[in-house]
């Protein structure tokens, strides 16, 4: 998976905790009493605040989600108002579920800081007109590069930095904010802006992204820390079953539904043969008619393979459209067996055969790697038990081929 | 070897991790290749040094197995490439400490998970030695005919269907490792065939690009077109626009970037790959494909003619006559199939050695003799019921099974005088462990010890089988100078009688059908103890006699069986098996008083002179 984004709400907190810098925020959520949490943080009741959604999502501010110099009630009564509501975002829609409530800083002036990463070094942004216009004064950046296998070299990046009033405390905090942005993992990390006044600084909007790949040696760091899924990304039933698969098992299950009234539905070995299945039917022409995009791989048991091939059939023979494709798929294996795995498959289409023969539906397989001829001779035989066409293929036939020959014969 | 090759057919790798089917597999290429010395020098398992079996065609071989890198280093100088299948958490550090070793050139990280700081900086550090990691989270690659990584291209079905025991002519990269097996068949099948692939892994920041492996395929004059199969995410792709612009690629170069899908799906998808997501337009596989076509490469119209333009570009070099034709090798040596496998699917036979009638472990759940072992629970079965199904072979009548739990318990121990006891005691004191002092107690179990359970069972059978008369039988032991096994006891006598004897007798004659050979016995005991007073049935001899009874007449033994439980002696087992009870609670005792090593005192030792 590797780089996550994360709650600005954790992203403060981490960066509060690692920097000392007594930053305070709530987040509220569809089960927080907003009644009771003035008790816990008394701030709320004499501070002006800031509210605004904390759900991975930009530009706040020009969608008018941004409640500004509010007191508590007000804050209240606009999360009260917004909480649930359905919104559209670029391209996304989702609902409203998080908002971050925080002491509103009235501030003169704005500043941009950025860090991302590249190959061979981090690169970090520094600019002194931050705010909502950042990218229409991008020139006025300046991008200082810490080679990977360098350390912070605080003599240089002092030099790159314009000369400020407390420059010194400015240095001060791009160093520990580097040092922040290693320690714990982050592959992104911009605050844009943060005031900073009398050498103090104080973030205001932040993103923030964590490589969850280092979670082995940075779980303590980071506590209990929450990867959301992506603004609008809402998975069904199904998804969530695989997806709980996926996380308990050592190999390999991926299911994302596309469109669930799709004609062709796929059964695919492989990261990287399941992208190639969908490109193909996308290539000629038939994207619209894929209906999920998934993939096991990493030799998963027989359990899994059927679990998993009982999801993507029961989806598929749901509504009555006859004429339906399955592609049962993959390249030629490296290691996983491919009669162990299409045992579990097997399994499945025999307790859905009343259905798929309803249902006309027509099966291509196409199938290598270890023990590949026992599971391609299974199918062949499968296919004559359960009376549903079913065509099968080994190495010999181009992996994609079968995609041509299914949608060619619609 | 030139700096543009990794491999050639004598490398050796360190194989860091016991991967006995990855090193299988490799073998079995060198030997398709005809390779003179197995491609894997050693194997590092931080757990254990010694061994690992492997077949080197027909032969079995031995290949060394260390504790660490540093071992291994050091004894084979030769290898210098490491194929790395650590662990996502600890693939870092060993590769880092692959890195700094002077003969390592390649190292291949198999694992998937490595954080990406750590891929950066392995990355960088491979760079700045000169050095060339393969990885982390692929299967790795392989060079026809010379050399393979780990589980790469798959079986040897496949290796042969791929023609990868000799090169070919084309220098192919790919990021997916599960493609990479796909892709050997595809150029296979379009061309002469690979004559190096590797698969760099589908990370954001692999340890090699696909544009290093480019630069050495066209640095290598062998190898005269390149393939290459990328992948949404990243910008990688026009690094390659940028070197074919620029004449750093002039060998024709046939490239499909995968993810033409993306465009279809509404929310943004993580595919399996970490590095496969297009966060901006240029990322997306569209794009690159459209800029790699217009900088000159050949790019098909989809993943579906991609063969067809590898076969195009092929057939034009070779018209050209800048390829020649492939010299194929006369024969290719068979790898043996495996015998699991050709068990498996019934191509061979062979006789057994071992023979069992009385359990069996395969199943879901052990049985004993046929019973199910949640059904000894179920159903309740006793101690005696397993002992009776595991010797017997039979479920024995509830009072039956209970007279062999009586057994053991009047057997299960005499007190720490006894011979066999004192043994147990003087082993453990000496520090020997359970098994050694029981063993040293059990060893001690024959005719003068506890064994008389055989033999009064087989005299006193033949007495009564053949009808002799109590008198007869005292009569005729006495003519052949034998004492009767089971009668005597040196300190019980008629007056002082055995309460372990009182206690089987009343039970015997309560439950059990008829006491025919208990009779006889008594009947004897009369005879002798007229004569002596401690010559009475003792519990050996009475032991014997009950179980002669019970098992001709519970009902469930046949003739031949009880003349095989007496003749082959199997009754001594119930002695055998009760007192080894008594004897290890004897040794755990020395153990919790810390009893030293025992000595037998000089006094009490008569020593004689000549």
């Amino acid at each position: 998976m590797a780089e996550r984004g994360i709650r600005e709400y954790d992203a403060k907190h981490l960066l509060s905790k690692y920097l000392h810098l007594g930053l305070k925020c709530v987040l509220v959520t569809p089960k927080t009493n907003l009644n009771s949490l003035s008790k816990k943080h008394k701030w709320l009741r004499y501070k002006k605040l800031v509210v605004k959604p904390d759900q991975l999502f930009g530009k706040r501010g020009k969608h008018n989600l941004v409640l500004l110099n509010a007191t508590f009630e007000d804050a209240k009564k606009f999360i009260k108002q917004q909480m649930g509501k359905e919104v559209k975002i670029g391209k996304a829609t989702g609902k409203l579920t998080h908002f971050l409530i925080e002491p509103f800083v009235p501030h003169k002036k704005e500043y941009y800081v950025a860090i991302k990463s590249a190959r061979e070094y981090d690169s970090i942004f520094f600019s002194l007109e931050g705010g909502i216009n950042i990218e229409e004064n991008w020139n006025k950046v300046i991008e200082i590069r810490i080679p990977i296998l360098e350390k912070f070299n605080r003599k240089f990046v002092k030099s790159k930095l314009p000369n400020i009033e407390n420059k010194e405390a400015l240095v001060n905090f791009i160093e520990k904010l580097y040092n922040f942005y290693v320690d714990l993992g982050f592959t992104y990390l911009e605050i844009n802006p943060f005031a900073f006044e009398n050498g103090k600084i104080i973030p205001l909007d932040l993103v923030a992204k964590l490589d969850d790949t280092s979670a082995f040696e940075n779980q303590s760091k980071w506590g209990n820390i929450e990867f959301p899924v992506p603004f609008g990304r809402t998975f069904s039933k199904e998804e969530q079953y695989i997806k709980g698969m996926d996380e308990k098992s050592g190999a390999s299950l991926k299911l994302t539904i596309l469109n669930p009234h799709g004609k062709i539905w796929t059964l695919v070995a492989g990261g990287g043969a399941s992208v190639i299945y969908a490109d193909t039917i996308t290539d000629l022409g038939y994207g619209n008619e894929l209906a999920n995009y998934g993939e096991y791989s990493g030799n998963p048991s027989t359990a899994e393979t059927y679990e998993y091939a009982r999801t993507v059939l029961d989806l598929m023979t749901r509504d009555n459209k006859p004429g339906k494709i399955l592609i049962i798929g993959g390249g030629i294996a490296n290691f996983t067996d491919v009669a162990k795995t299409f045992k579990g498959i097997i399994m499945a289409l025999h307790e859905f055969a009343p259905k798929l023969r309803k249902l006309k539906v027509k099966i291509y397989v196409r199938r290598g790697g270890p023990n590949y001829k026992e599971g391609l001779a299974q199918m062949r035989k499968l296919g004559d038990e359960i009376k549903v066409p079913i065509e099968v293929y080994g190495p010999e036939t181009h992996m994609t081929k079968i995609v041509s020959m299914a949608l060619r014969k619609k | 070897m030139n700096t543009y090759e990794l491999f050639n057919e004598k490398t050796q790798a360190i194989v860091f991790g016991n991967q006995k089917k990855a090193i299988q597999r490799m073998l079995d290429f060198d030997y398709v290749c005809k390779r003179k010395t197995p491609s894997v020098a050693c194997v590092i398992n931080p757990n254990r040094a010694g061994y690992v079996k492997a077949f080197f065609g027909k032969k079995e071989i031995l290949i060394p197995m260390y504790k660490t890198l540093d071992e291994a280093v050091k004894k084979h100088s030769n290898a210098d490439v490491v194929i790395n299948f650590s662990s996502f958490r600890s693939a870092f550090p060993t590769t880092m400490s692959a890195l700094k070793k002077k003969g390592i050139r390649t190292i291949a990280i198999i694992a998937e998970g490595v954080p990406e700081r750590k891929e950066r900086i392995l990355a960088a550090e491979a760079k700045k030695l000169g050095k060339v990691i393969i990885g982390p989270a692929t299967v790795g690659g392989i060079a026809p005919g010379r050399f393979k990584i780990g589980n790469a291209a798959g079986t040897i079905e496949n290796i042969i269907g791929s023609k990868l025991y000799r090169p070919g002519s084309v220098g192919f990269v790919s990021k997916s490792g599960g493609m990479l097996n796909e892709m050997l068949n595809v150029i296979a099948r379009n061309s002469d065939g690979i004559y190096e692939g590797i698969a760099i892994g589908g990370d954001v920041y692999p340890g090699s690009t696909l544009l290093d492996h480019l630069l050495r395929f066209e640095a290598n004059p062998k190898i005269k077109m390149l393939v290459c199969l990328g992948e949404l995410g990243g910008l990688e792709e026009y690094k390659i626009v940028d070197a074919l612009k620029s004449g750093k690629i002039k060998k024709p170069l046939v490239m499909w970037v995968t993810g033409t899908c993306a465009k279809v799906f509404k929310t943004s998808v993580q595919f399996g790959h970490a590095g496969a997501k297009a966060s901006s337009e240029l990322e997306t596989a569209d794009a690159k494909n459209k800029a790699l076509k217009k900088a000159g490469a050949v790019v098909p119209n989809s993943f579906d003619d991609f063969g067809e333009k590898i076969a195009m570009v092929y057939n034009k070099l070779k018209k050209q006559g800048k390829i020649k034709e492939v010299k194929e090798p006369m024969e290719i040596p068979k790898v043996p199939m495996d015998y699991k496998k050709a068990i498996a699917q019934g191509l061979v036979r062979k006789p057994t050695n071992i023979v069992s009638s009385i359990s069996d472990d395969r199943g879901e759940e052990p049985t004993y003799y046929n019973v199910l072992m949640s059904d000894l629970f179920k159903k309740g079965y006793s101690i005696g019921d397993v002992i009776s199904l595991l010797w017997f072979k039979k479920k024995l009548p509830k009072y039956a099974s209970k007279f062999i739990e009586m057994t053991i318990m009047i057997t299960a121990d005499h007190g720490p005088a006894v011979s066999g006891a004192h043994n147990a005691i003087v082993a453990a004191r000496a520090g020997k462990d359970i098994t050694a002092a029981l063993s040293s107690g059990i060893l001690t179990i024959g005719p003068r010890f506890g064994g008389a359970l055989n033999d009064a069972a087989r005299y006193f059978k033949h007495a009564v089988d053949s009808r002799m008369t109590p008198r007869e039988f005292v009569d005729d032991m006495k003519a052949k100078g034998i004492y009767i096994p089971g009668i005597g006891h040196r300190i019980k006598s008629v007056k002082n009688p055995d309460k372990r004897v009182e206690i089987l007798k009343k039970y015997a004659r309560k439950h059990f059908k008829k006491t025919k050979y208990l009779d006889f016995a008594l009947k004897v005991e009369k005879i002798t103890t007229a004569k002596k007073g401690n010559l009475i049935l003792n519990v050996d001899g009475c032991l014997a006699v009950l179980f002669l009874d019970l098992f001709e007449s519970c009902g469930k033994f046949t003739k031949e069986e009880i003349n095989e439980i007496v003749n082959e002696g199997y009754l001594n087992a119930f002695f055998v098996l009760g007192r080894s009870i008594g004897m290890i609670g004897h040794i755990l005792d020395q153990y919790r008083l810390r009893q030293g090593l025992y000595r037998h005192p000089w006094d009490d030792i008569l020593y004689l002179k000549d």
